[in-house]
């Protein structure tokens, strides 16, 4: 019998082939419709040919095509898919590291004190549950640069779990722990440093792991909305020129990309967890 | 005033009850400690023996009195009290040897890396965890655990040890094998120490005096036995003298029948006995001399 990974593999396997093959031969069955146009197809001036949604062996094609050259540059409206995740992941990265450098630190002082934690909660609670694209109009009009409003947008959208997990994480530091550097008469700064922050870290490794989800979300609607580059900006230009077959190779992208990101901090967690 | 090692001065912990009132777990508490003396505390559960050795260690303040060592007044934890605590609080992230590395670098932050490790590696050994040096807290076990807990307090060479039932967690085998252990270290270091536990023998075998606490609230140090009995000792003959059975019956005693009620003398210090001198056995117990209590049931000869 074989293990249960090898198992499952080959199921998803049998999974994604079905799936392939309904999808491939649904859209031939579809494709040659005849007859008069409906009022749809007349406003897209009877482009149903390129409208249709591709099959799968066509967006194999075309991943073929883009994934061998990736990173080429011919002018703002075609640039390689390779270069479009390229910028998307720079914000996002750039966005993530202002949130940490903001949020531990911060978190740091809310969950050690509680009287910071009291005086800024109301904030944190009234300020999390605003979308982080609701920012986009202040951010431009403030910022006056797309480019760092995107950024602005996932410093702010990558905050909140990153500083309630911190804090939380700080603040539930076992005493008997934070006993042991106060009998060796740690400083605060070595206290925080040698106690609290791995004692703490799988919790605040958490938040970021839940915020670099949200900010990969969040930069392609981001994106859509400011234009120029990146993959969100991308997929929407493709839509504009009705490439369905390049529309879903990126959203299939961004999936990849995002599992990337998780997986890295996943592995990051890994190395700073710790068994009682 | 006198000049002991340690002074603890009309010690109190006042708790508020809960309806409006107050509690006071425990109450002029007066006792000294000479330097090189190995102490005990037993009392019942809850009559604040954990909290008195917080206060002595400076992680807790007590309501009223002080604690004054080597002449200065204790304000707040320091290097030179060091702790064991009953659930071992090694750092779960850190080896053993680590552990003990991180203690001996806060105490002695100008030693070379090298002077460092090979002190830790020496305080290892002394507890027979060599072999386990780079494993986890996670992957010892809770014995192993309470010897790195151990090895660490006695590298740091604090100069009063405060040991809170640090084998009270523990199997009885495994803790006859630490209750060695913990001699053989002692006999060479000769730290001060003040250990809580809840076991007649542990104390007997470990100590020089063993101070009896009467029950809370309201509780006292109400008497200090003499535990006159030759070092170095061991855990297989101890009981071949005729002075441990003495020893040990006006312990149990006290525990089952006069914990209640027992009290300092008039001046709050307690009252100093001898149960190797015959006479200040009570009748009582010469009549029952197998009086078990749970107390000592659990902690006979592991
Ligand atoms: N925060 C608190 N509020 C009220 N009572 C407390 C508090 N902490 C401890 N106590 C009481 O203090 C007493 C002494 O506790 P402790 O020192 O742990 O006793 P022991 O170690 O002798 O078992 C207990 O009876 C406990 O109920
Ligand atoms: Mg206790």
């Amino acid at each position: 019998m074989a293990s249960t990974s090898v198992r499952a593999g080959m199921l998803s396997l049998v999974f994604l082939v079905l799936f392939l093959g309904i999808w491939e031969f649904g859209t031939q069955v579809i494709a040659p419709q005849q007859g008069e146009l409906s009022e749809y197809e007349l406003l897209m001036g009877g482009a149903d040919q390129e409208a249709r949604v591709p099959p799968p062996s066509e967006i194999i094609r075309h991943a073929v095509a883009e994934l061998s050259d990736p990173f080429y540059d011919r002018g703002s409206n075609d640039k390689g898919i390779g270069t479009q995740l390229a910028y998307s992941i720079y914000r996002v990265l750039t966005g993530f590291l202002g949130a940490m450098a903001v949020a531990l630190p911060l978190g740091f002082l809310i969950g050690m004190s509680p009287l910071m934690y009291k005086a800024l909660n109301p904030y944190i609670q009234v300020l999390r549950p605003i979308s982080p694209l609701a920012w986009m109009p202040l951010a431009l009009f403030v910022i006056q640069d797309s480019e760092q409003s995107a950024i602005f947008v996932i410093f702010i959208c990558s905050i909140w779990p990153m500083l309630l997990n911190t804090a939380f994480g700080v603040a539930n530091v076992r005493q008997d722990w934070v006993n042991v550097a106060r009998t060796h008469e740690l400083s605060p700064i070595k206290t925080a440093v040698t106690v609290i922050l791995p004692a703490a870290a799988p919790t605040i490794l958490t938040g970021m792991r839940i915020s670099i989800g949200i900010a990969w979300l969040v930069i392609v609607a981001a994106e859509m909305l400011v234009g120029g580059t990146g993959i969100g900006y991308y997929v929407w230009n493709e839509w504009n020129n009705l490439d369905l077959a390049s529309v879903i190779f990126s959203i299939l992208m961004i999936g990849v990309v995002g599992m990337l990101l998780d997986l890295a901090l996943g592995k990051a967690q890994k190395l700073v967890e710790y068994k009682e | 005033m006198s000049k002991s090692f340690l002074e603890v001065d009309g010690l109190s912990k006042v708790y508020p009850d809960g309806q409006g009132g107050d509690l006071t777990v425990f109450e002029d508490i007066r006792f000294a400690l000479q330097k090189g003396e190995f102490v005990c505390i037993i009392g019942h559960s809850g009559c604040g023996k954990s909290t008195i050795l917080n206060v002595l260690a400076g992680l807790d303040e007590s309501s009223s009195g002080n604690v004054v060592m080597n002449g200065k007044e204790v304000k707040g934890p320091g290097l030179e009290r060091g702790v064991v605590f009953q659930n071992y609080s090694l750092l779960p992230w850190k080896t053993a040897l680590n552990n003990i590395i991180f203690a001996v670098k806060a105490r002695w932050p100008s030693w070379s890396k090298d002077k460092v490790r090979e002190h830790s590696e020496r305080y290892l050994k002394m507890v027979g965890l060599d072999h386990a040096m780079d494993r986890k807290p996670s992957q010892l076990s809770g014995g192993m655990r309470q010897r790195v807990s151990i090895a660490r307090a006695f590298a740091t060479q604090p100069e009063l040890l405060l040991l809170d039932e640090p084998f009270g967690a523990l199997d009885a085998l495994t803790r006859g094998v630490i209750q060695d252990e913990l001699v053989k270290i002692w006999e060479e270091t000769r730290q001060t120490v003040f250990m809580i536990t809840h076991d007649v023998d542990e104390a007997i075998l470990l100590s020089d005096r063993i101070f009896l606490m009467s029950n809370g609230p309201n509780a006292r140090i109400a008497e200090s036995v003499r535990v006159n009995l030759p070092h170095p000792r061991s855990r297989a003959t101890i009981f071949q003298n005729p002075a441990h059975q003495k020893i040990r019956h006006y312990l149990v005693d006290f525990l089952v029948n006069r914990s209640g009620s027992a009290q300092p003398d008039e001046d709050g210090t307690p009252k100093v006995i001898d149960p190797s001198d015959g006479d200040a056995v009570p009748q009582r117990v010469a009549a029952e001399p197998e009086a078990e209590t749970e107390t000592t049931a659990k902690a006979v000869n592991a």
